[in-house]
């Protein structure tokens, strides 16, 4: 039956119908449904890992065991998990294993722009591109085939255009094959130095392999064109811009295997066109490739290494017409993400601001504090990094310090890679104060459990992680538990911990406000005749409150009545309870 | 046919996600290629949004570019006035009129602009502007804005009331379902 499915559902169902069994992931936009999908199909086997490489570990462990196995994550996820890729390129499998690495172009939601492609030859790993989601399903079929012939992982790379567009899809069964029994061979999994170098040649000789097989297989495929004056190799989602511009004017060398690329073929495709051009999102890796085999190629010339392509943009490179629109002829306000009314870390960071601290900031909803008007964050590097960075911060001013610099991380991203940056702390006796903000839940990526949480993947109870205790154990002495409604005791323990002499942890801890089974309060009202206008109010930069007619105005579908205003309000003019 | 191209646009977590699958299901089961592209993650948290919904005989591109589509819908009037340029000449843009203050005008920092309807009908747009907060809450739930503007959207579709009522019941969760019909009623219903 013909369907609409998102491309990371796609991906979910060619791993069920391709018999995957096991799948262990960490969340990141735009690869996190992958996982969720997964997740539906009883038959299969999934879960949330801590972060990225121990889902990569895990997943390489199942294939090891012998059955099909899988780990997804976004482009920065695969630089945590980038020590076991290269390794596993060495030993290769036992069952199949895929990994599906999902790029960000444009930055929609990631804090950099890297090309995963540069994985996949750094790690001489073959990788796969669909540019649809019915191509989504077919590509995780033959990447575990690819998997299993060619003994390697094989990584599928999606991208924001791709994972977060639903087209339209055939589906077919699940084939599950039989579980293959693990053999020992020290030879192929033990890789200490005399091993590795037994299998480094291995890996050259597959990627010559591969190269054949690329020759010739149905992943690259030639689309004709008219006008032979120009030819264009593509992939992914450039590829789709094209043939929206250029329908069948120009023959097109439409690339699914991105890793090892072909040699002969695209040598026959350039010879049998005038010029070519290469569209390609990002760095120039099919360019280099067609450089680096003699061909004169056009390609980052004209189209950016930065940012993502449109069909008005390849037109207008390409010398061909374009649509265009008229806007209007004023200055539209900007509509920035913002933390949402009711959010439990409002409180938090208006505390930090008014204590005009130096604040190492991480990867989650809270990374919008650092927006104004609480503007109260410095730092957002990667996961785990406020930690670890305080604590070079702290030990670098040490006898200098103010004591007016504190880490804010997320529970999530503290259980991803924030914990081993408080063991230095606690290891190597920093005077460092880490907030976790604990809003019991992974919050940016739309809601998915983590070990804080007492629930797993499926949604069943499971073992839930202590802070308090993990903090103490690790050699942290000093662990408090505020409530950052509370904006009085968040200032207190803040001021508190930041005098001691020794680390300390600070846990901000209340769930977040869209989570289903949290109850509000209700909005509050304003009661006018006791408004000034101050603005007061204002200061934690709640959507809920605008001032209207210089009086303070509720927004009642969107006030929770965390109370947090009312706190700021020395006037008494926001109360409980929605207005009669 | 060419593809067309419809676009819905406003304020993150109005409900445009579910708009644009229910759009792409309708149109799918009446036979064309369709690609719906979504928005998650960052801008989702009361940023501006877009949704591309494309169909046709053959769609390549996922997305909408400026000066293509044939219809905007719009959740929120500013949001109307940032993407209006994506409308292709003689397009029609549908708005709800209500006004959510961006972070800038409630920070003081920009004013919200005045008088947008007027501005935009005088770019040559065709402009359908609806109260479709009002109408949310006449059916019941100020959260419908999105299905009252589907049923505004539904006045320029030859599809029957029956083939709207089998998308919607596919697209929401039974206990809303009443109320959803009824938003949409409400929406497709009001004169000019």
């Amino acid at each position: 039956m013909k369907k609409l499915m998102l491309g990371n559902e796609a991906v979910a169902r060619g791993l069920y119908e391709a018999g995957c069994s096991f799948v262990s992931s960490y969340p990141g936009t735009p690869s996190t449904e992958v996982t969720e999908c997964v997740a539906k199909y009883e038959e299969i086997y999934a879960e949330w890992a801590p972060n990225e490489k121990v889902a990569m570990e895990a997943a390489f462990g199942a294939c090891l065991a012998g059955k099909r196995s899988f780990c997804g994550m976004k482009h920065v996820g695969l630089n945590v998990a980038a020590d076991p890729l290269f390794t596993i390129a060495y030993t290769g499998v036992n069952a199949g294993m895929v990994i599906v690495v999902a790029d960000d172009p444009g930055m929609h939601s990631s804090q950099n722009e890297q090309d995963s492609r540069h994985y996949a030859i750094a790690a001489k790993i073959p990788m796969l591109e669909p540019a649809d989601s019915a191509e989504a399903i077919d590509f995780v079929k033959t990447a575990y085939a690819i998997s299993e012939e060619y003994d390697t992982p094989v990584l599928l790379k999606m991208c924001t255009r791709i994972a977060h567009s639903q087209s339209v899809v055939d589906t077919g069964e699940r084939v599950l094959p039989p579980q293959k029994p693990y053999e020992k061979n020290g030879g192929k999994y033990i890789m200490m130095p005399a091993g590795a170098r037994q299998r480094h040649p291995l890996v050259e000789q597959r990627t010559k392999a591969l190269t054949t097989y690329a020759e010739t297989a149905p992943l690259n495929r030639v689309e004709p064109g008219r006008d032979h004056s120009i030819g264009i190799i593509t992939s992914s989602t450039s590829y789709q811009y094209v043939k929206e511009v250029c329908g069948d004017t120009y023959p097109v060398l439409k690339l699914g295997l991105i890793n090892p690329l072909p040699v002969e073929k695209i040598k026959a495709f350039a010879a049998d066109v005038e010029q070519v051009i290469v569209v390609e999102e990002l760095d120039g890796i099919i360019e280099t490739h067609c450089r680096h085999i003699g061909l004169k190629v056009e390609g980052k010339e004209l189209f950016s290494c930065m940012g993502e392509f449109s069909q008005n943009l390849v037109a207008e490179k390409l010398g061909m017409e374009k649509a265009g629109g008229t806007s209007l002829n004023e200055t539209i306000p900007m509509r920035p993400p913002v933390m949402c009314a009711g959010c439990p870390h409002r409180g938090l960071f208006y505390t930090l601001k008014k204590n005009k601290l130096t604040v190492h900031g991480d990867i989650g909803c809270y990374t919008l504090g650092a927006v104004a008007p609480l503007t109260a964050i410095d730092t957002t590097i990667c996961m785990g990094a406020s930690v670890s960075g305080l604590h070079g911060f702290n030990k670098a001013n040490e006898g200098a310090s103010d004591n007016r610099t504190v880490a804010v991380i997320g529970d999530s991203t503290f259980m991803h890679s924030g914990v081993t940056g408080l063991i230095n702390v606690a290891y190597n006796d920093s005077h460092s104060t880490v907030i976790i903000l604990d809003n019991s839940i992974t919050g940016m990526t739309g809601h998915q459990q983590n070990p804080t949480t007492g629930f797993n993947l499926k949604g069943n109870p499971c073992s839930k992680i202590d802070l308090e205790a993990l903090c103490r154990a690790v050699g942290i002495r000093r662990v408090r538990v505020v409530d950052p409604y509370d904006l009085t005791e968040c200032d207190t323990a803040i001021k508190e911990e930041l005098a001691a002499d020794e680390p300390s942890v600070i846990i901000s801890r209340r769930p977040c406000a869209l989570l289903k089974y949290v109850k509000h309060a209700g909005p509050l009202t304003v009661q006018t005749d006791k408004c000034v206008g101050c603005k007061a109010c204002m200061k934690i930069g709640c959507p809920a409150i605008s001032m209207v007619d210089g009086k303070a105005k509720i927004d009642n579908t969107l006030c929770t009545g965390c109370g947090v205003c009312s706190q700021l309000c020395k006037l008494g003019a926001l109360t409980p309870g929605k207005e009669a | 046919m060419q593809t067309k191209n419809i676009m819905i646009v406003g304020v993150g977590g109005q409900g445009t996600l579910l708009a644009s699958k229910l759009l792409g299901r309708l149109l799918l089961s009446k036979g064309y290629d369709v690609k719906v592209s979504e928005v998650h993650g960052m801008s989702q948290r009361g940023g501006s949004v877009v949704t591309y919904v494309r169909y046709g005989d053959k769609v390549y591109s996922p997305v909408v570019d400026k000066g293509e589509a044939d219809v905007i819908v719009s959740f929120e009037m500013l949001e109307a006035a940032r993407w209006v340029e994506y409308l292709r000449t003689g397009g029609t843009l549908i708005t709800n009129t209500q006004q959510v203050n961006p972070m800038p005008v409630i920070t003081g920092a920009m004013a919200y602009p005045e008088n947008l309807q007027e501005k935009i009908t005088a770019l040559g747009v065709q402009l359908d502007a609806v109260d479709a907060l009002a109408l949310a809450e006449q059916a019941g739930n100020a959260k419908a804005v999105n299905l009252v503007l589907m049923g505004r959207l539904s006045r320029y579709f030859d599809f029957t009331e029956q083939e709207w009522m089998d998308a919607i019941e596919q697209s929401v969760p039974p206990k809303f379902l009443e109320l959803n019909k009824q938003a949409f009623l409400l929406g497709q219903a009001k004169a000019n």
